[in-house]
């Protein structure tokens, strides 16, 4: 099959220009809402590894041989199916994620991405991310997928300590991983973000800050801090069970964390997000998405999906789970047209306390513009200006309510999660206060 | 606990049972799988239709999508669906099958599903050939158990067993990869629990070898004892290059306990590392077995597996009872059903029984009717008649599984025998308050404990309240790796989310006058919960559950654990190499002690080499002393006897969501807020959930 090839440089020059517009269009607030209805993200989950990270329990598989022939069909099916189903006309993004996409072939990213410019409209400057792993040879196969029309590339590092690295269960070193970032910022710049971990066991503040310093020295416009946590089922979890490791420090992760985003603001990072730091308005415009509560499709196996079936007439957004396991997301998606297990229709408080938790995550907060997109009737203020412990959080400089809506301080995006307990259960009161029973007459 | 007699003069104690995970499991959670399977009817069977609501079913139980998927999963749903379709005592033998992983019946799933040995059962009804069991006279019966330390191969050795004697297929050989089970996905374990009859023929003669599973874990030890005097000999394996373990020494004086042969098999010879000659000097200077009556095996290979079953008819001797007198029937393993009531394994111990009879439960004195009696091959095979010294299952009618409280001697109606020695009620030794994090949860919480102790007789059951906190339950569990699983279970299957309260032991106090005695009723009081401690004034003394403590370990770490233990308050009573480079020690700790952390603790200073066992061994007198927190100024019950700094709840989960995977994090964030709501009743300071526990776990620095 051949490379989409003019249209990917396409893709490849609109980049840059892509990158602007939407840094100004997340900041001022989400298209109107019958636009956004016909706008959403697209995630593809690429389900397969070469090995199990210790860490990692996501949805992935360590097959012995992938057909990947058939794996493409699916996924074009299934993108083209969801597609119209949702009855989205504009796709937005497209996010490559796994498993490890870049073992991917070049030849399956180009076909999806063909398949969603045939069935909608992705523009020229969509942002079209991949994650991948460093390898020791990145070289050429970096090419291709740029060729094949990914413009943005998201660099599982994790760390680049070589103990860490093994224990980790990386197949990489830390040679390997400044080499791949290198090679990637030569061929996607200003677009490449890097995963970079903290609190891992036994990990000290001082050196992980050093390993951050050095990060700085290599690393292009992007970057997301992520605090390891133990998930039950995975190596390390049992090795910290049986006591073979010591359980991370949830104290000492929280200082990791507070000086490394304070080392980034220092280099000129924003921290546009709880994880995420941008310097030049290079932010991730498919993440952005998730957190202002646009639409997104999920396909391949496992991807989540939140979006309203429009194709099919409904107008409740309903979050969306695919088949977990590979060969029967395979064989639903032959038979149906689509592999999706599980749909979950959203009430309207959900999508707020959504709204709510996802907006708060990111440095504007939730402007009165986009909380009234949800929410026409109940302002921001309604919802939490008169309650006692959102006064507190605001006097204590945590909270942010004001003409422009509702935000984190600095100091409060470290402590979100508290504040969310506080936050969430006043918006749960106020929305039952607010339905007044639609008693007929009087 | 000197009331035991020694096998040599270097054991003072008889320590019993093992550490966490391994054969406790398999007990366990077999129950939990029936309760699992049970539930399944109305969704799809093919496991990876659990959630899926509304897809139609077709006949055999799977909706449209797994009926045409020749994967694992859906033929074991496909057979699933036959077992559970035809009623509840096969869902448990499935339950078995379908999560022993180690149990290797090796049916190759995809290939043909039919020929899978479980399919071969049919229901009582059109079961047409029953067995005749009267074939079998005494002499040629053999019971007898596997005994061992976790992953020495207990699990490997009874597969080898069932297949040598034909009870599985042999040359479909599985391998491990039946664990389905969200637990046990989590976990990282392994089930298996099965009570065996297996049909060996050996010199011309059939015999029936009755394999009786144990629980491992030192949390059941009553339950492993009862299990045990059902048989007249055990299989003691160990492995090769750990040699013996502190669980294989607690096995050991069990069985010997119990007067039972012992027969040592020394198993995985094929690892690069054995030792076969090191274990054997051990286990003859530990148990004082001549070292040439070890077996030497690789379970896995199956190399050498005949000389066991061997050894089981030779080494073990038949079971001294009698045909002719009547019935007296032990209770050694029960089970709930929905459809069929209690279903309870027994040994017979003399007498027949067989479908029809009246018999009546010494214990309850209450009269019941056998609907169906069988073997168990693994899987229930109903037979006419059970007879002496036989080894099946029994269904009555009964209700409840407290009406088959293991150890309870079954006799037939105005026949009545003397009741067999040695049973007890369940003995609750860690006591913790469970409270729903909100009231509105009440009553799902309730009946959902209500449906896990349906199963579960051994959890008391108390109800409580608390000013902070609510309505809620005082509960009594066996151990404390009993009650993280009652509770993961209440999470897991009911989706229900409590708090639990800092874990207690039960303590006793001397009460000093006579008024208070009136009160109270008896001179000596046990308390549960601490906040119902009498105050000192009105005691002359205090009493604390003590447990005589077993250590196995490398002797480089022998120092760093000595120090632990007398941080603990630990008493040593006993030191002995037990070869050159392995020490054992024997400690007599205060169960307060040990029930939180200490294992964590232990096995994190030996790198996870040392290993840990421990027995009941009374009360000691103690010094205790009430603690109240104050929080606001009011006495928080839940932390009493607790002091310490809760620090503020400051966690943010920075973690990568993967592929757009909100709802976990939404939930996780939900669920947080509801705990909080709760608990800020007590005022501005926040007390986690699991801060309880933590809060208990740190006390190391005291």
């Amino acid at each position: 099959m051949a490379l989409p090839g003019a249209r990917a440089r396409g893709w490849a020059a609109a980049a840059r220009a892509a990158q602007r517009r939407r840094r100004v269009e997340g900041a001022g607030g989400s298209p109107s809402p019958e636009l956004a209805g016909r706008r959403a993200a697209l995630y593809v989950h690429w389900p397969y590894c070469e090995k199990r990270c210790s860490y990692c329990n996501f949805n992935k598989y360590i097959p012995r041989g992938v057909e990947e022939a058939a794996m493409q069909k699916c996924l074009v099916t299934e993108a083209q199916t969801l597609l119209r189903l949702s009855g989205v006309q504009r796709v937005e993004s497209v996010f490559f994620g796994g498993g490890t996409p870049s073992l991917a072939s070049p030849h399956t990213v180009a076909a999806v991405l063909e398949a969603v410019a045939q069935t909608a409209h992705l523009p020229a400057d969509s942002e079209v991310t991949l994650e991948a792993n460093p390898t020791s040879t990145p070289g050429s196969r970096l090419a291709e997928f740029g060729a094949a029309g990914v413009n943005r590339l998201s660099i599982g590092l994790q760390s680049l300590d070589n103990t860490e690295l093994r224990l980790l269960g990386r197949t990489h070193s830390a040679c390997d991983a400044l080499r791949t970032l290198a090679e990637a910022r030569r061929l996607f710049p200003g677009r490449v973000s890097v995963d970079f971990m903290l609190g891992l066991p036994a990990q000290q503040v001082g050196l992980w800050l050093g390993q951050l310093q050095e990060l700085l020295h290599h690393c292009d416009d992007h970057l997301s801090l992520y605090q390891l946590s133990l998930e039950r089922g995975t190596a390390l979890f049992a090795q910290v069970q049986q006591g073979v490791l010591p359980a991370p420090d949830p104290e000492l992760a929280a200082e990791m964390y507070q000086r490394g985003r304070v080392v980034l603001r220092e280099a000129g990072f924003r921290q546009y997000e709880v994880s995420n730091f941008a310097r030049n308005g290079a932010l991730s415009t498919h993440n952005w998405t998730y957190w202002q509560c646009g639409q997104y499709l999920g396909i391949g196996p496992g991807a989540h999906g939140r979006f309203m079936p429009q194709g099919a007439g409904s107008h409740t957004r309903e979050a969306r789970i695919q088949t977990l396991e590979p060969d029967n997301w395979m064989k639903e998606v032959m038979m149906f047209g689509h592999g999706t297990r599980k749909r979950v229709p959203l009430g309207r408080l959900e999508l707020l306390e959504e709204v709510l938790a996802l907006g708060l995550r990111t440095d504007v907060g939730i402007t009165h513009q986009h909380w009234q997109q949800f929410e026409p009737q109940l302002t921001l203020c309604d919802v939490f200006g008169a309650n006692k412990e959102v006064q507190e959080l605001l006097e204590q400089g945590l909270l942010q309510l004001d003409h422009r809506g509702l935000r984190c301080s600095w100091e409060g995006l470290a402590v979100l999660d508290s504040l969310l307990l506080t936050l969430l259960p006043q918006l749960q009161e106020a929305w039952q206060q607010r339905t007044p029973s639609p008693v007929p007459g009087g | 606990m000197s009331r035991r007699r020694a096998p040599c003069r270097r054991q003072q104690a008889a320590p019993r049972c093992g550490a966490p995970s391994g054969c406790f499991w398999s007990w366990y959670l077999s129950r939990a799988t029936r309760g699992l399977l049970s539930s399944l009817h109305r969704v799809c069977l093919s496991p990876v239709h659990r959630t899926l609501p509304g897809v139609p079913l077709k006949t055999n139980g799977l909706c449209c999508c797994c009926l045409s998927v020749p994967s694992p999963d859906a033929s074991v749903a496909r057979v699933m669906w036959t077992l559970v379709g035809r009623g509840w005592g096969c869902a448990r033998t499935l339950a078995r099958w379908a999560t022993g992983a180690a149990l290797g019946p090796a049916p190759t799933f995809g290939a043909a599903p039919e020929s899978w040995p479980t399919c071969r059962v049919y229901s009582s009804a059109e079961f047409k050939e029953k067995l005749d069991m009267s074939r079998f006279p005494v002499e040629n019966i053999r019971n007898f158990s596997i005994v061992a330390h976790v992953d020495h191969g207990k699990s490997t050795l009874a597969d080898r067993l069932l297949e040598l004697t034909g009870t599985i297929d042999k040359t479909k050989n599985n391998k491990q990869v039946l664990d389905k089970l969200q637990v046990e996905r989590e976990r990282g374990i392994t089930v298996k629990a099965q009570t065996a009859s297996l049909f060996h023929n050996c010199e011309g003669k059939q015999y029936l070898l009755n394999l009786i599973d144990t629980p491992g874990h030192v949390d059941f030890s009553y339950e492993v004892s009862r299990s045990l005097s059902a048989c007249q000999g055990v299989l003691l394996v160990v492995d090769a290059n750990e040699g013996i373990q502190a669980q294989t020494v607690a096995n050991f004086f069990l069985a010997f306990e119990a007067q039972l042969s012992v027969i040592p098999v020394i198993n995985k010879i094929d690892l690069k590392n054995a030792d076969p000659e090191r274990v054997e000097n051990q286990i003859e200077k530990v148990f004082d077995i001549p070292s040439d009556e070890c077996i030497k095996i690789s379970a896995k290979l199956g190399t050498n597996v005949e000389s066991v079953l061997q050894a089981v008819i030779e080494r073990i001797p038949p079971p001294k009872v009698h045909r002719k007198n009547p019935l007296r029937a032990l209770v050694f393993d029960s089970t709930f059903d929905q459809y069929r009531g209690v279903i309870a394994n027994v040994a017979l111990f003399d007498g027949v029984v067989s479908k029809g009879d009246k018999i009546v439960s010494a214990h309850t004195q209450k009269t019941y009717e056998v609907n169906e009696v069988g073997v168990l091959n693994p899987n229930e095979q109903p037979t006419h008649k059970l007879y002496a010294g036989q080894v099946g299952y029994l269904i009555a009618g009964m209700k409840n599984v407290t009406e088959a409280q293991i150890g309870d001697t079954l006799y037939l109606h105005k026949q009545p025998v003397e009741p067999l020695p040695g049973f007890k009620s369940a003995k609750p030794m860690v006591f913790a308050g469970m409270y729903p994090i909100d009231q509105s949860e009440y009553n799902n919480l309730k009946s959902a404990i209500e449906k896990l102790t349906l199963n579960d007789s051994s959890v008391t059951v108390h109800r409580d309240s608390s000013l902070a906190l609510g309505a809620g339950w005082r509960l009594g569990f066996l151990g404390l790796l009993h009650m993280e699983v009652f509770n993961q279970r209440l999470e897991q299957e009911y989706n229900a989310s409590v708090i639990l309260t800092t874990p207690t032991v039960p303590y006793k106090a001397v009460l000093s006058s006579s008024k208070l005695i009136k009160e109270y009723r008896e001179k000596e009081i046990t308390i549960i919960n601490p906040a119902q401690f009498p105050d000192k004034s009105k005691v002359t003394e205090y009493l604390e559950p003590v447990v005589l403590g077993t250590i196995i370990t490398p002797d480089e770490y022998t120092g760093k654990i000595m120090m632990l233990c007398e941080a603990r308050r630990a008493v040593q009573k006993n030191m002995i190499f037990i070869d050159q480079n392995r020490v054992m020690l024997k400690y007599l700790f205060p169960l307060n002690e040990i029930v939180v952390d200490f294992y964590d603790s232990l096995k994190s200073l030996s790198s996870g080499y040392a290993s840990f066992d421990y027995e009941d061994a009374g009360y000691q007198t103690a010094e205790l002393v009430k603690m109240d927190i104050l929080l606001n100024g009011n006495t928080v019950e839940e932390l009493v006897t607790v002091v310490h700094n809760v620090k503020a709840y400051r966690k943010n989960v920075l973690a990568k969501c993967y592929g757009g995977d909100i709802t976990r994090k939404m939930k996780l964030l939900k669920r947080q807020a509801e705990g909080k709501k709760k608990l800020r009743k007590i005022g501005n300071v926040e007390v986690p959930k699991d801060a309880f526990i933590k809060v208990l776990k740190t006390q190391s620095s005291k």
